[in-house]
């Protein structure tokens, strides 16, 4: 691994990655059964720096922003490659969220330029929301069919400059990017991440879970998410290993590229671990009576044996098929994005699987707490990586208390809003907005949520604020919406939903019509962001002097209600 | 060669019967994500059931940001 102390940059560290293993093997794409590409660092190299020469010729230079819309395949990291190189600022964006949010928040992030695929830029381009992404001056598409309207854009693979480009270089406080954590339809979050957090990042994680020439990581988890960026495309690098990007995540194709790469570590949603357990399960159920028991009983061995710690090499040798169909190599899954439930954990942990469960924030620079497998914890998130300070905050007596974390890995704030910023970093530490508490070992143990939101199994986080725009105009006298968690709290992270409150109009009555008016809005959303019940309440909600809703204050309000009544299911 | 009208009626056909709706419940310009109340996971299973049905290859990524059976419909039309 590369002495990350060393350097200034992300770009810096990569460039000169590209050196240090140039003919080891950085990247692989497969489609389907059909290998696309397979890349060394060299060729890499090759690729890239034709297209930062071509965006300097532009003009793109230090400090300009430019946006990804991409799903997981070289190109991305090709392209985040080049713009480092010439000193500009990564805003990538999910390529799962509609047109009109990406142009949102292209709009918001102030990009110039954008690099996105034929397929997206296809809605991209007819979407309302184009117009008033003025900033953007150059679009480049990747794999634009011959005949193609490219609607403005350029072709990402014609777009190369003759000669070397200019290596720009950065200071560690500089802005490397803009991850945005949420805020479609609503207050943008733009975390602005510096140099210093990914340097500091990978240094702390990889002490835990290292890389080096020969491992293979499986991208599956969008590039544009804190977590793959890191594990999927800085940690490797700058370790010398390779990342594998399947174009299709249809089950049947991930499943078999992990014998076929023989994949190391992979990053999952606590949803798709989820799934696999599902698959697994149904799998073992299947099995005659007698290889059942016989099954069961080289489970039970490999638990009493790994206690202590994971040992590979026997869980492999007494649990042989079920690691071959993972290829015979997996380390570990990396799960993340949202809270993991702990039977779904221990299931894993039994087979001889390790999950690296963790905790972490976009805004904390992706990993807060990692469990380091020594010994393996299903019922905790796991303990603070290197050069993480954690507190809990006016701790209940029953230990729990808000969790804040200093660290240099923490981002500098909030893009164009200093109000939000000084919100959620207070005294430099920053207030993750959860509750938790440490136990006797030093494990942090998630109990619930301080804040106004939700996370789905997907690892989506949801903001009542985002979605409250589909409620606009309904004929009631004022409406607001909530995580039920947040007015009731409950010492958990699963099954979080979102309520709305209804105040009807005087003699209004919560009617068959009003009712078909709120489940029609409701379906509008996608099903992850829909509300779950609904709550009359006969008063005005406080208000600010500029009308505002004070949220805390209705929330305080709404708490003296019984939850179980209160709540009408949709 | 299937009309495009066919075709689209062949897609709602397979999703009415893969996810057990009534006969007649979808409609071309219906959001399959909100209609279906599905998640990503439960479209691939849709799409890897509509590349048999025609034959074809429908790859991910060209089917992105599409969400109406309509749409979805002309992009297996234009492989078919």
């Amino acid at each position: 691994m590369l002495d990350l102390s060393q350097y200034q940059s992300v770009g810096e560290a990569l460039r000169e990655a590209l050196e240090r293993f140039s003919n080891e093997v950085c990247l692989i794409e497969a489609d389907r059964e059909r290998e696309k590409e397979r890349l060394t660092y060299i060729e890499f190299k090759k690729r890239a720096l034709p297209l930062a020469k071509a965006l300097q010729e532009t003009g793109f230079s230090e400090g300009d922003r430019a946006s990804i819309i991409m799903t997981n395949q070289s190109k991305w990291l090709i392209s985040a490659y080049a713009i480092f190189f010439c000193g500009g600022v990564l805003v990538p964006l999910d390529y799962k969220l509609t047109p009109d949010e990406q142009w949102q928040l292209i709009k918001h992030s102030g990009a110039t330029l954008l690099v996105t695929e034929y397929p997206i830029w296809r809605q991209l381009s007819i979407s309302a929301g184009r117009s008033a992404a003025a900033n953007v001056k150059a679009v480049l598409i990747t794999e634009a069919p011959a005949n193609a309207d490219l609607a403005g854009a350029r072709r990402w693979e014609e777009f190369c400059g003759a000669g070397e480009p200019t290596f720009i270089p950065r200071k560690r406080s500089d802005t490397a990017s803009i991850v945005y954590s949420s805020g479609t339809g609503g207050r943008p979050k733009g975390c602005m991440m510096t140099h210093e957090n990914y340097l500091e990042q990978c240094v702390a994680l990889t002490s835990i879970y290292p890389f080096w020439p020969g491992v293979r990581y499986l991208s599956i988890l969008p590039t544009n998410h804190a977590i793959d960026f890191m594990v999927g495309f800085f940690g490797p690098f700058t370790c010398g290993a390779a990342v594998v990007h399947l174009r299709t995540l249809r089950p049947e194709y991930v499943r078999e590229a992990f014998p076929k790469y023989k994949i190391t570590y992979v990053s999952l949603v606590p949803l798709v671990l989820k799934n696999l357990q599902k698959g697994l399960q149904a799998r073992f159920d299947a099995l005659p009576a007698g290889k059942r028991k016989v099954f069961n009983a080289l489970v039970a061995v490999n638990k009493a044996l790994t206690k202590s710690q994971p040992r590979l090499s026997l869980s492999r040798l007494l649990l042989k098929q079920v690691h071959e169909a993972f290829g015979g190599e997996l380390l570990a899954i990396i799960v993340g994005g949202a809270f993991t439930e702990p039977q779904t954990l221990q299931f894993f942990y039994d087979l001889g699987i390790p999950v690296a469960n963790g905790y972490g924030l976009t805004e904390a620079g992706t990993a807060i707490t990692v469990n380091d497998l020594r010994p393996f914890r299903a019922d905790a998130v796991g303990k603070p990586l290197p050069g993480m300070e954690v507190r809990i905050l006016n701790p209940a007596a029953d230990g729990v208390g808000e969790v804040a974390v200093r660290s240099k890995t923490v981002m500098s704030g909030y893009l164009n809003d200093p109000e939000l910023t000084a919100e959620t970093i207070v005294d430099g530490w920053l207030m993750t907005g959860d509750l938790g508490k440490f136990d006797e070992t030093g494990h942090l143990q998630l109990r619930g949520r301080k804040k106004n939101m939700i996370v789905t199994e997907e690892g989506k986080n949801i903001y009542p604020e985002d979605i409250e725009k589909v409620f606009e105009s309904l004929p009631v006298k004022e409406f607001c919406v909530f995580a039920a968690n947040y007015i009731w709290p409950k010492r958990s992270m699963t099954g979080e939903q979102l309520v709305l409150v209804l105040h009807l109009d005087q003699e209004q009555k919560y009617g068959e019509e009003l009712q078909r008016d709120v489940n029609a809005r409701n379906q509008r959303l996608l099903n992850y962001k829909r509300v779950h019940g609904v709550i009359l309440l006969d008063e005005d909600f406080p208000r600010t002097a500029s009308l505002k809703i004070k949220r805390n204050e209705l929330a305080a309000r709404l708490a003296k209600l019984d939850s179980a009544t209160a709540i009408r299911q949709l | 060669m299937r009309t495009i009208e066919q075709t689209t009626q062949e897609v709602l056909d397979l999703a009415t019967k893969h996810f057990q709706l009534p006969a007649g419940s979808l409609a071309p310009g219906d959001d399959f994500f909100k209609k279906l109340g599905i998640d990503s996971l439960q479209t691939l299973e849709l799409l890897s059931r509509l590349e048999n049905h025609f034959s074809i290859e429908l790859p991910d990524y060209e089917v992105q940001g599409v969400s109406d059976f309509k749409t979805l419909a002309e992009r297996i039309q234009s492989r078919l």
